[in-house]
């Protein structure tokens, strides 16, 4: 899951080559802006089927952080 | 000054989607000024509360989803014959153009404009809208000013204008005026679904150059005007009203 996440989150940034870590706040990259977030909210619910209420969204600082909410959510399912 | 003029004394209004946010208001302010108006919405406790507002009359309410077009019949039937009517009601979907989904697009052209044009011919074939009455639509300055992921409102709202017009032309025999408002942002329920935080809010705010977002004050008193016998030689026209939002 975690490669597969980091190059969905390259295709949003549209930063082929870019280094993700699982510590990196993504809303520090340099890519970031709003439609990077709003895409990234549409893929985790096209690809993991699951929708991370906003208040909760809006508090999840790093890439690591944000696939531990996915994977809780789809154990969930 | 004639203020009577403004007046929306003797008038029967209809404001879809009345049951909170800019609808509610507009009611309200209809109610206020003089009018008997019917006020709708799916969620029936928001709007018995919003009928409980206002002044004693022969208002009447009717619940239900617009998108249910067989269901339209019913409003038609228990309305009283209208000098106004506010198509209000309506929906946000954010999505980035890459994600819609054709259920979306669907949904939301059914509530934002299909409703619309369905319940407008109804109301004309019953004769539920009196000459010289006067529709307004509420639409959005972001058919003018486009923002990132509203693709599919922005191209509802647009089809709200294109519609009204050709609406104004075709009824301007009967008296029956149409204008459409293009509201700027207005912190309502609507954006209960939105993506923004509070400091996001904050900064989009400074986009507004009298310095502030809207409120549903704001746009009432602009369809109230246009509701009224004030703007009788208004028809067929777009008017923004948004801090000047979209001067920038
Ligand atoms: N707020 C803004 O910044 C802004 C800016 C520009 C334009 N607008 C437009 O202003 C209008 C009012 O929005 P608002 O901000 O006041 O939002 P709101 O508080 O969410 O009000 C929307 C109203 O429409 C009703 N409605 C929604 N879907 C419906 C359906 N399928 N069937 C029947 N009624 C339905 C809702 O009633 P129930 O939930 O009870 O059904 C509610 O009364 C909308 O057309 C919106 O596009 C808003």
């Amino acid at each position: 899951m975690k490669d597969q996440f980091f190059e969905k989150l390259r295709e949003i940034l549209e930063a082929e080559d870019k280094e993700i870590s699982l510590d990196d706040k993504f809303r520090d990259y340099e890519e970031w802006d709003s439609l990077a977030n709003l895409s990234l909210i549409a893929t985790i619910d096209d690809e993991y089927g699951v929708v991370i209420p906003n208040d909760e969204f809006k508090k999840i600082e790093t890439v690591g952080a944000l696939i531990q909410a996915i994977e809780t959510r789809m154990a969930s399912l | 000054m004639d203020n009577t003029v403004f007046s929306l004394s003797q008038k029967r209004i209809l404001v879809t989607g009345s049951s909170s946010g800019i609808g509610q208001q507009i009611a309200l302010t209809c109610g206020d000024t003089g009018a008997t108006v019917c006020i709708t919405g799916r969620d029936e406790e928001r709007l018995q509360s919003v009928y409980a507002s206002l002044p004693s009359g022969d208002h009447i309410q009717w619940s239900g989803d617009l998108a249910d077009f067989d269901k339209l019949d019913e409003l038609v039937d228990v309305l009283f014959p209208l000098d106004g009517v506010v198509l209000n009601a309506g929906m946000v979907k954010t999505q980035p153009v890459q994600f819609i989904k054709s259920e979306d697009l669907d949904r939301i052209f059914d509530v934002n404009i299909k409703s619309t044009i369905i319940l407008i011919q109804k109301l004309l074939k019953k004769k539920k809208i009196n000459k010289g009455a006067s529709i307004v639509f509420i639409s959005s300055i972001s058919t003018q000013k486009a923002t990132i992921g509203n693709a599919m409102y922005n191209a509802t709202k647009g089809a709200v204008n294109s519609y009204a017009k050709s609406l104004a032309l075709e009824l301007a025999p009967k008296g029956i005026r149409v204008n459409v408002v293009l509201p700027g942002f207005v912190p309502t329920n609507i954006l209960n679904g939105g993506h923004l935080s509070a400091e996001e809010l904050a900064q989009h705010e400074k986009n507004y150059p009298i310095g502030r977002f809207g409120n549903p004050k704001d746009i009432a008193f602009l369809v109230q005007y246009l509701l009224s016998d004030a703007s009788s030689w208004m028809t067929g026209s777009l008017i923004p009203i948004d801090g000047g939002f979209s001067l920038k």
